[in-house]
């Protein structure tokens, strides 16, 4: 493969990651913390990307589409967790799949109705349209490096409010260990709560961020959700770390699973394949993923 | 107790009726267009049957069951599909018409799958499990997507195949129709059997309390793998009927969603009673096809529904009518 | 000395940083009821996990009639008569205390891939079932669900289930757990009736209890046996005395 096709893989691969990275972290707490199959994750990275789509033809501003986009997306998620989600909590895996199986229905439904069913599109911010040599001879779109210099800093950021924060602190207790950070008498639904909204905003933060890059439609949160369950379970249920080591992964096996097929001659079928056949080994090797966090 | 007992008995036999002699009344009411409706109802009602054996007995969330279907009616399709070309599948085996052989080899097909990804998947529980089925979904979905012989994306119609041992018409709605009653019918005993057989003991131990089933010395791993394997062989006919139904084969049928559909069927009709499913198929399927004539956007009401389902009607319509289980047996 | 039945010799298991099994030996001879007793944390239910198969010990072994099971799942010790029954109850809720029983009968009934026959009305499985629930007193709960017994008889349901699958030596944890008086007393009494049939290893924390019917007695320490002997041995070892009966009134 040439070298320049390489990098320019590497580098899709790696703001690939970035993505599922964001979706995941958000989607791995909740599982951890508050032990929630969240089917709905996808639906917050929709909402972002067209909350955002809407918001900057009207703003004119991309920056402040995407605080606004996120800002509702947490403020829909809050909703969503305190009227519907709450009582999930405590009940098993099967009632919550099939919950937030009815909340996706809604939301694309609703999303349908606000929108419409054709997909709409989000222009690159000018400013970041361009492309610049990172190495000479690859023009590499700068946009792109955007999304991974943003996917980075949020990780810096999670890394810090997780290792440096007395939230951290209830949220790496609360993903080893649920019982003892109510006996710890911190309010846990408040928590969870705030937990919930992180999440969310994560989710809300990749589809805008998303929304240039791909098209911006109701299926969109489909195909992400089902690449960031295999991102958590390979990296391990309840650990952020998992999920950011497992994102990259996966990440840059889907990104060269694509394109190697045809390099070396086989059916693109593979591309689809590999990061299942990927997440089926690493269960088979290590049954809790590469970082369990849950004790 | 006992008058609770008949009573559940009465609604079955009643709707066994209905179920029976829906076909002649709607001939004689001019409205046969019922009858290829339900025909398709009772075709996911088998295979919700099937999903019920996991999931309601077995207490395993598969959110890849609609793959089993999905493979079911690809072995129907490809078989009918050489054979009316008369060309040979992977320029080997030739087809056939004839579905005392296709649906049986679906069945074992889809069986063997089920056997393949019951092995992986069953090392996990939990979160784990739901996802790992979920992944394999997808990836059979994707395979199928990508065969472009057999249409890919936009699917493969076929003619042909509706003949069974030479004698039976499938063409003939009413036939077939009877055809896939007497199937269900089939599904339905030989599922009671199994449920309350040993094995059907050991399925739902593992579903109460799988630590105490091995403490015991039941290998619960082998016998969830079996009864995993069995579900995905039923599911497999179910889609062998479904593609003959159709005479047609599409990837949607297995698209990860269609697994949550039957779920949703299995709960609503009542998880782990076996004739539930059948109530929920037929309730489901009826919702989907004229709540769209309400609104264009009935969704955004099914969902709530469906959450407020979960949370205060889990037992289901069929589990309403059962009396409150005060020890494990099956009705 | 007899042959011991179960034999655990150099047991050591960890997690993370801490020693929770610290080089443990024990023996079980036959007939003997074998209880082992030691404060909160000590490691007994690690030790009852060990020995029958739910964890797997970072060294040593474990020999369960002269056969060495230390690589065994936990099903197949159970199915060579090693049996165990669960500090916290942990029967079959929604099946009657008869099913309860018929299953664990079931499974030492040769493989249960039988898919024909009605097993919820067979009689090869639900006579003994009945005459086991009456020999632990639950006759007459026969066809209530599990979960709406009382406390009590969900203990005794519990064994019962242990003894249904027709052991060589039983696992108790801490059969008395929750029960009140009178429970116990009635629970003391069944333990030493079966005393005359069955091998027994015993965690328990009820004293009383154990020097009534222990035969033996090893004292367990963080994760170390500290002590092992009759309980006229225990009650007088300084070191015993000084870990763990010093806390308590009735030594």
């Amino acid at each position: 493969m040439p070298l320049l096709l390489f990098l320019e893989q590497t580098l899709n691969g790696l703001q690939f990651g970035v993505t599922l990275f964001l979706m995941a972290a958000g989607l791995t707490l909740v599982l951890g913390i508050m032990n929630m199959v969240n089917l709905a994750h996808g639906a917050f990275y929709m909402l972002g990307a067209y909350f955002a789509a809407t918001l900057v033809p009207l703003t004119g501003s991309f920056f402040l589409s995407v605080i606004l986009a996120l800002l509702g997306a947490a403020a829909v998620g809050l909703l969503t967790e305190m009227v519907a989600l709450r009582t999930l909590y405590s009940r098993d895996h099967l009632d919550q799949v099939l919950a937030t199986f009815g909340l996706i229905l809604f939301f694309r439904e609703l999303v349908k109705i606000l929108w419409g069913p054709i997909a709409i599109f989000m222009d690159v911010p000018t400013l970041f349209s361009g492309r610049v040599e990172i190495v000479p001879g690859a023009p590499y779109p700068v946009y792109r490096l955007l999304v991974l210099a943003v996917g980075v800093a949020v990780g810096a950021f999670l890394w810090w409010l997780i290792t440096r924060t007395r939230l951290g602190m209830l949220i790496r207790a609360g993903a080893s260990n649920r019982e003892m950070v109510g006996a710890l008498g911190v309010d846990i639904k408040r928590l969870y709560t705030l937990v919930f909204a992180l999440g969310c905003a994560l989710a809300a933060l990749a589809g805008v961020m998303a929304g240039p890059l791909y098209v911006v439609d109701i299926g969109m949160g489909d195909d992400i959700l089902i690449k960031t369950f295999v991102v958590i379970v390979i990296g391990g249920i309840g650990s952020v770390r998992g999920a950011f080591v497992a994102a990259i992964i996966v990440g840059m096996v889907d990104t060269f699973g694509r394109i190697l097929p045809s390099q070396f001659g086989l059916s693109a079928t593979i591309a689809e394949l590999a990061i299942y056949i990927l997440m089926a080994a690493v269960l088979f090797w290590k049954p809790r993923g590469l970082f369990p966090a849950a004790g | 107790m006992i008058g609770s007992l008949d009573r559940s008995r009465v609604f079955i036999l009643a709707l066994l009726a209905a179920l029976a002699l829906l076909p002649i009344l709607a001939t004689l009411g001019g409205e046969e267009f019922y009858i290829g409706q339900f025909r398709r109802i009772l075709i996911f009602a088998i295979a919700a049957i099937s999903l019920d054996l996991i999931l309601g007995y077995g207490g395993m969330v598969s959110l890849g069951h609609a793959a089993f279907i999905g493979v079911g009616a690809y072995v129907v399709g490809i078989l009918v599909h050489h054979a009316s070309e008369e060309t040979l599948f992977l320029g080997i085996l030739p087809g056939t018409f004839e579905p005392l052989i296709a649906w049986p080899a679906a069945m074992l097909i889809s069986a063997a799958l089920a056997f393949v990804i019951g092995l992986i998947s069953l090392r996990t529980s939990g979160v784990y499990f739901i996802m790992i089925t979920l992944a394999f979904a997808q990836m059979v979905y994707y395979v199928f997507v990508s065969l472009r012989t057999y249409g890919g994306d936009d699917g493969l119609r076929f003619r042909g195949g509706d003949t069974l041992a030479g004698i039976i018409d499938l063409g003939d709605d009413l036939t077939f129709y009877y055809v896939v009653f007497a199937v269900l019918l089939g599904v339905l005993y030989l599922g009671r059997r199994l449920v309350r057989s040993r094995f059907g003991r050991v399925i739902e131990g593992c579903r109460e309390n799988e630590r105490r089933m091995r403490a015991l010395g039941f290998p619960s791993y082998r016998y969830k793998l079996a009864a995993f394997t069995i579900a995905g062989g039923v599911a497999g006919l179910a889609g062998a009927l479904f593609a003959t139904h159709e005479s047609y084969i599409s990837p949607s049928i297995m698209h990860w969603t269609r697994s949550g559909d039957l779920i949703i069927m299995v709960i609503l009709g009542g998880m782990g009673t076996l004739y539930g499913p059948l109530v929920g198929a037929i309730v489901f399927m009826l919702m989907e096809k004229f709540l769209p004539d309400y609104t264009q956007h009935w969704q955004i009401v099914f969902g709530p529904i469906l959450v407020l389902i979960v949370l205060f009607a889990k037992r289901g319509v069929f589990g309403w009518v059962l009396p409150p289980r005060s020890g494990g047996g099956h009705g | 000395m007899a042959e011991p039945l179960l034999e655990a010799t150099g047991l050591i298991k960890r997690f993370g940083g801490i020693v929770a099994t610290d080089n443990l030996s024990l023996t079980v001879l036959p007939g003997e009821i074998h209880a082992v007793i030691g404060p909160n944390g000590a490691g007994k239910t690690t030790l009852i996990a060990q020995l029958s198969g739910e964890l797997r010990s970072d060294s040593g072994t474990i020999r369960f009639a002269g056969e060495d099971v230390t690589d065994l799942p936990v099903y197949d010790r159970s199915r060579r008569g090693l049996a165990r029954s669960f500090q916290i109850t942990s029967v079959f809720r929604a099946f009657t205390a008869l099913e309860n029983v018929a299953l664990a009968l079931q499974a030492h009934d040769g493989h249960s891939f039988r898919f024909w026959r009605d097993a919820t009305r067979d009689p090869a499985l639900l006579d003994p079932a009945r005459r086991m629930l009456d020999q632990v007193g639950l006759g007459a709960r026969a066809h209530i669900a599990a979960a709406e017994l009382a406390h009590g008889e969900q203990r005794q349901l519990e064994i019962a289930m242990a003894l249904a699958t027709g052991p060589r030596m039983l696992l108790l944890d801490e059969p008395m757990a929750g029960m009140g008086r009178d429970e116990a007393i009635r629970m003391t009494g069944f333990l030493r009736t079966l005393k005359q049939s069955e091998t027994i290893l015993l965690i328990e924390h009820d004293m009383d209890v154990v020097f009534a019917l222990a035969d033996r007695i090893t004292v367990l320490v963080y994760g170390r046996a500290i002590a092992s002997g009759t309980p006229a041995e225990i009650r007088a070892n300084p070191d015993v005395r000084q870990a763990y009966l010093g806390e308590d009134e009735h030594a």
